[in-house]
């Protein structure tokens, strides 16, 4: 079976990536330490919480570098792939940098409410597992910049990365833990990257 | 811009999930993880629990039950329920659930909403608003829903009231309007025009749904969501039937 590892660092919705996880039948072991991200096979960087909080995590850990060197499949959920980018607006925090772009707020217009939550149609996809016209469930006030990296897009007043892909290291913006079976699809591709 | 959202509410009563008219006379319709997997396979967007007495008996949800519905479900969902801390939140969130919704603690201390935002981001953050017109037309927030013997009027006008929530941190917000609660003769449609309006996050239509149309009425208001109870927990309209007619009128829906 895949050898899999979340990162817990204590913020992000690790049990209920654990349990999607569960589903496909691979057991997830937890990592708290730097000697335990760098062993892992395959690690999920999880999402929800404050950039900075989580910036600042990483940095006392000393996972960020290890995440800068690492060469094995690295999947970053929701503020997890936003930790992957340069910066974010969010508390002007100075992220990764992995993935080349910023991580800005979206703006509020009549009709388009923020956070923007709920089942949004993937515009275009490739390489992650997803399918043009799936719908996945985003819950998120900030959003990365579309760029070269984009492996499935989505339109939230603009277009941004629902997906990202740059060899190894992947991103979901969205839920895939919560997005039924286009989730459990992307899920899948990861755990066969 | 997100497909409408269908989302079942289960009300739930000693771990098991109830369903009461305007808010009184609770009676048992089932097991939760069973109803929760029900939804999920008809097609259920997202699910609230809300344990309707946790706040009138001083206590928050049980994260057990939580943990069980996080298991089996591929969807996201929020619990509610006398969550007065950003511990109790914690909790919550770490036994599986996508979202907290607050409703009596945050009207006895709003700053509860900054706190919780600061902590997991707004887009965790539920604001449950149960919302009475009164006779004289005005608007008004009722505290302790759960309990009829508990229940007061902190003073607060709905509109007032969400504007307010949505400043500090809440994340989305869900109408309850409760005069139209159980009645099946549609949702309060102005209400929630005057909602939308006033706020920039999404509005969840809550009280009121009877049939597919008044599905259809609630999404033209400016609903981000629609959430409904005894039609779905007594089969009087399926899931499947709602997103039919709201496809057929030119409302995107995920299926």
């Amino acid at each position: 079976m895949t050898a899999l590892t979340i990162l817990d660092l204590g913020y992000g919705n690790i049990e209920s990536i654990r349990l999607a996880f569960a589903r496909l039948g691979v057991d997830a072991t937890l990592a708290s330490d730097l000697a335990e991200a760098e062993a892992a096979d395959r690690l999920v960087l999880p999402g929800v919480g404050a950039a900075g909080f989580a910036m600042e995590r990483l940095r006392s850990t000393g996972i960020d570098d290890a995440l800068r060197r690492r060469t094995r499949p690295l999947l970053g959920i929701c503020l997890g792939m936003q930790l992957l980018f340069e910066r974010s607006d969010e508390g002007d925090t100075l992220m990764l940098g992995l993935i080349p772009g910023q991580v800005r707020l979206l703006d509020p217009a009549p009709g388009r409410p923020v956070p923007h939550m709920g089942w949004t149609r993937i515009e275009r996809a490739d390489g992650v597992g997803l399918t043009a016209g799936d719908h996945v469930y985003f819950a998120h006030s900030f959003a990365c910049d579309d760029g070269p990296a984009t492996a499935a897009r989505v339109t939230c007043g603009r277009p941004i990365p629902a997906a990202v892909r740059s060899g190894n290291l992947w991103g979901a913006q969205f839920h895939p833990e919560r997005s039924a079976a286009p989730g459990a699809a992307f899920l899948t591709a990861f755990l066969a990257a | 811009m997100p497909a409408a959202r269908i989302i079942p509410c289960l009300d739930v009563a000693d771990g098991r999930v109830v369903k009461g008219v305007q808010f009184e006379d609770h009676r048992d319709v089932g097991d939760i993880v069973e109803l929760a997997l029900r939804y999920r396979d008809e097609g259920a967007d997202e699910l609230v629990f809300y344990d309707i007495t946790a706040s009138a008996d001083g206590r928050a949800v049980d994260p057990s039950w939580v943990s069980r519905v996080a298991a089996v479900i591929d969807i996201p969902f929020a619990v509610a329920g006398g969550i007065d801390s950003v511990d109790a939140a914690r909790r919550l969130l770490a036994a599986g659930a996508d979202k907290v919704s607050v409703n009596s603690p945050a009207i006895a201390r709003p700053e509860l909403l900054a706190e919780l935002a600061a902590a997991f981001g707004r887009q965790c953050v539920v604001l449950g608003v149960d919302s009475f017109r009164a006779p004289d037309g005005t608007l008004r927030v009722r505290q302790f829903s759960g309990r009829p013997e508990a229940m007061r009027e902190p003073g607060l006008e709905t509109i007032d009231w969400a504007r307010q929530a949505a400043k500090l941190g809440a994340g989305e917000i869900v109408l309850n309007c409760m005069n139209n609660d159980g009645m099946r003769d549609g949702y309060d449609l102005a209400q929630i025009e005057a909602l939308v309006a006033a706020v920039n996050v999404p509005v969840i239509a809550s009280g009121g749904a009877g049939t597919p149309r008044h599905f259809v009425d609630a999404f033209r208001a400016g609903a981000s969501g629609a959430l409904a109870a005894s039609i779905f927990h007594d089969s009087i309209v399926s899931i499947g039937a709602v997103k039919d007619t709201l496809h057929a009128v030119g409302i995107e829906v995920r299926r």
